[in-house]
């Protein structure tokens, strides 16, 4: 087992609004090993990129992290002064975001916004800055990168823009990258071109990722390891395989219930999870899935399940975690074993 | 680019001979004899006939038109009753001293308006955002006349600290001359200030809370190479828009402030012309004025071009 680059450790963060207390991220724990591809899944507002985004301290001015540990190569990543926390964003963590029209500076030549990542955290000259962009550029397959430089974010179309994204995610050799929905806004078959595109990169430079999507067939493509979220909180998290093979919490049933199969016969609806997820500004008295949840009970209405550690490396946050082979019902709907 | 600018200059043409002939049309339509207002009310009826034929006012007024625009077209913009001046020369003494009072005013609201409203962008709802802004509203609200009369009462009658009207002269030395200025500009800076203010916050806010800003924030860049590189030059053209808008006032003057302060400049001027039907004088000021604010137009439009590469004036994709 290679060695830990992250370790999350209880994480809560909050968002301080007029409104009430949001609590987004209340209680994610995860690792991260080297070379490792940590998927997070979870369907939209259930604190994938703000659980990202609180370990570079990317957070708008309402949100703060309140709670937990964030381990970064051993360092504590809440502690570190702000001059510390520049050296790393964009040298050791890069994250490539979700929407890469909108990700790039308008104003200004692909090949400066470039070179000015690279010189702040290189000492090299402009021309060497350059030979490095345009070698980066190469690398993610931008067909005559030298020229690419000279354009303008706009000229570029948004699959184009996300290589580019990667290039400069890639330019200072990261350890880890955050990858937040990276093919989200493309077409489909330039998703494909990307994902395999942050694969290879990442057979090659050995880089760990955390791949956030709501897209379970990119995690069986491209991760090791699937974090499951739900309203701000882990409720699983294990190895890819042990995770598809033997799913332990209902709604990670429900999430792999809900895709669409080819095998399927006739024109079936599409399964889905009835209910919506909880008002995140009340959560943290009950299991805040039991009102989704066809196996709930009291005890899910009235405590909060922790997050145990089931099987080596496969943790479950489920009051019935022991009782799962009770709950077979469930486990018959996923057919994907 | 050059392409542009000369394609822009032909755009004046008709622009031009519109204006020339608005102002032409409105000036007559202003109620009142010019040769009864230079020669005065005790004038008689054929000292008015004889001074209406010495200004052409005896022809049609197709004939007037025709002549007008063939005295324009040989850089003549007519003789100033009022002054007995031809309206080149005395625009040519005012400009300066309008340029003057207006250009430092402009320079000063912008060197001091555009910080502060950056600055409130970035410290937005804290104590420092609130009252700046509280000061802007009343800096755009506040009447300029009142201010200007205050002014001259606190500082000038009250105080005796500042002179509290006409020019100073170079000739008396450095202060000889600013002494003059400041109350003026002091009123024109005023209402620039805080249009620059709120316009940079409220520019400065949008650019800040962009994806771009953020992404680039991840990638470790200091915050005030974000703010003022990045996030600055994106909420930029909004604010060359109204830096624009005053620089074209700058050289109309500004009437009201000139007025008070009784500054020899193109604003006193226009205001005089008008009371002593000056036709000529009228129609030169104007047509200089619709020039000056069509030049302005134009080098607004060419630092958009600087400032954002998606404006091409070209037509179509940029290759």
């Amino acid at each position: 087992m290679s060695e830990e680059i992250l370790k999350v450790e209880n994480l809560k963060t909050y968002f301080f609004t007029a409104s009430g207390v949001s609590k987004a991220v209340d209680g994610v724990s995860y690792t991260l090993r080297k070379g490792e591809i940590l998927g997070i899944v979870g369907e939209s507002g259930s604190g994938k990129s703000v659980s990202a985004n609180s370990v570079i301290r990317l957070l708008p001015k309402t949100g703060k992290v309140v709670d937990g540990t964030i381990l970064f190569e051993g360092k504590d990543m809440r502690a570190i002064s702000d001059k510390e926390l520049r050296q790393i964003r964009g040298n050791d963590i890069s994250v490539i975001f979700q929407d890469p029209m909108t990700s790039l500076d308008p104003v200004f030549k692909v090949g400066s916004q470039m070179i000015e990542l690279i010189r702040t955290h290189n000492k090299v000259s402009k021309e060497e800055a350059r030979k490095i962009a345009v070698e980066n550029l190469a690398l993610v397959g931008i067909p005559d990168p030298e020229s690419r430089l000279n354009s303008y974010p706009h000229e570029l179309s948004g699959g184009m823009c996300q290589r580019v994204m990667i290039a400069m995610a890639i330019s200072c050799h990261p350890k880890f990258m955050i990858a937040d929905e990276p093919t989200t806004a493309l077409d489909v078959t330039v998703q494909a071109q990307v994902l395999s595109l942050l694969k290879d990169l990442q057979e090659k430079t050995n880089t760990a990722i955390m791949l956030i999507t709501h897209n379970l067939g990119i995690v069986w493509k491209m991760c090791d390891t699937v974090m499951v979220m739900y309203a701000g909180k882990t409720v699983e998290f294990a190895d890819m395989k042990e995770l598809y093979k033997n799913p332990m919490h209902p709604y990670t049933w429900g999430l792999l219930d809900s895709i669409p199969k080819l095998s399927d016969e006739g024109k079936a609806d599409l399964k889905t999870i009835p209910g919506v997820p909880p008002d995140l500004r009340l959560t943290g008295t009950c299991c805040n899935f039991y009102n989704r949840c066809p196996y709930a009970t009291d005890i899910c209405r009235e405590q909060v399940p922790e997050l145990v550690e089931v099987a080596p490396g496969h943790k479950v946050a489920c009051h019935h975690q022991n009782g799962v082979e009770s709950l077979e019902r469930g486990k018959e709907a996923v057919s994907h074993e | 680019m050059v392409k542009t600018i000369l394609r822009r200059f032909l755009q004046m043409i008709p622009v031009l001979f519109v204006v020339v002939t608005l102002v032409f049309i409105l000036t007559r339509m202003i109620p009142g004899n010019p040769a009864t207002a230079v020669l005065g009310p005790q004038a008689t009826t054929e000292d008015i006939a004889k001074m209406e034929e010495k200004m052409g006012l005896n022809k049609s007024k197709l004939e007037q038109y025709g002549m007008y625009w063939n005295d324009i077209l040989h850089g003549d913009f007519g003789t100033s009753y009022s002054y007995n001046k031809p309206v080149l020369d005395l625009l040519g003494e005012r400009i300066p001293n309008t340029l003057a009072l207006s250009l430092t005013s402009l320079v000063l609201a912008i060197l001091i308006g555009v910080p502060i409203g950056v600055y409130s962008a970035v410290h937005q709802n804290t104590a420092f955002d609130y009252i700046v802004m509280s000061l802007a509203i009343v800096g755009i609200s506040v009447p300029i006349f009142w201010f200007a009369l205050m002014m001259i009462l606190v500082l000038a009658v009250n105080l005796k600290w500042l002179p509290a009207m006409g020019i100073g002269d170079w000739s008396n030395g450095f202060w000889g001359y600013v002494q003059y200025m400041i109350m003026p500009v002091i009123c024109l800076t005023l209402h620039p200030t805080a249009t620059f203010a709120r316009i940079s916050r409220s520019s400065t806010l949008e650019t800040i809370n962009t994806d771009y800003i953020k992404a680039l924030r991840s990638k470790g860049l200091s915050e005030p190479k974000l703010l003022w590189k990045h996030a600055f030059k994106n909420a930029l053209p909004p604010i060359i828009t109204v830096i624009g808008m005053q620089l074209a006032y700058c050289v109309t003057g500004a009437m009201l402030t000139e007025t008070i302060f009784s500054w020899p400049g193109m604003g006193m001027l226009i205001v005089k012309a008008v009371t002593n039907r000056d036709y000529a004088m009228i129609q030169g000021t104007v047509v200089i004025v619709a020039i000056v604010f069509i030049v302005v137009n134009l080098l607004v439009d060419l630092a958009y071009m600087l400032v954002n590469p998606k404006v091409s004036y070209e037509g179509g994709q940029k290759s």
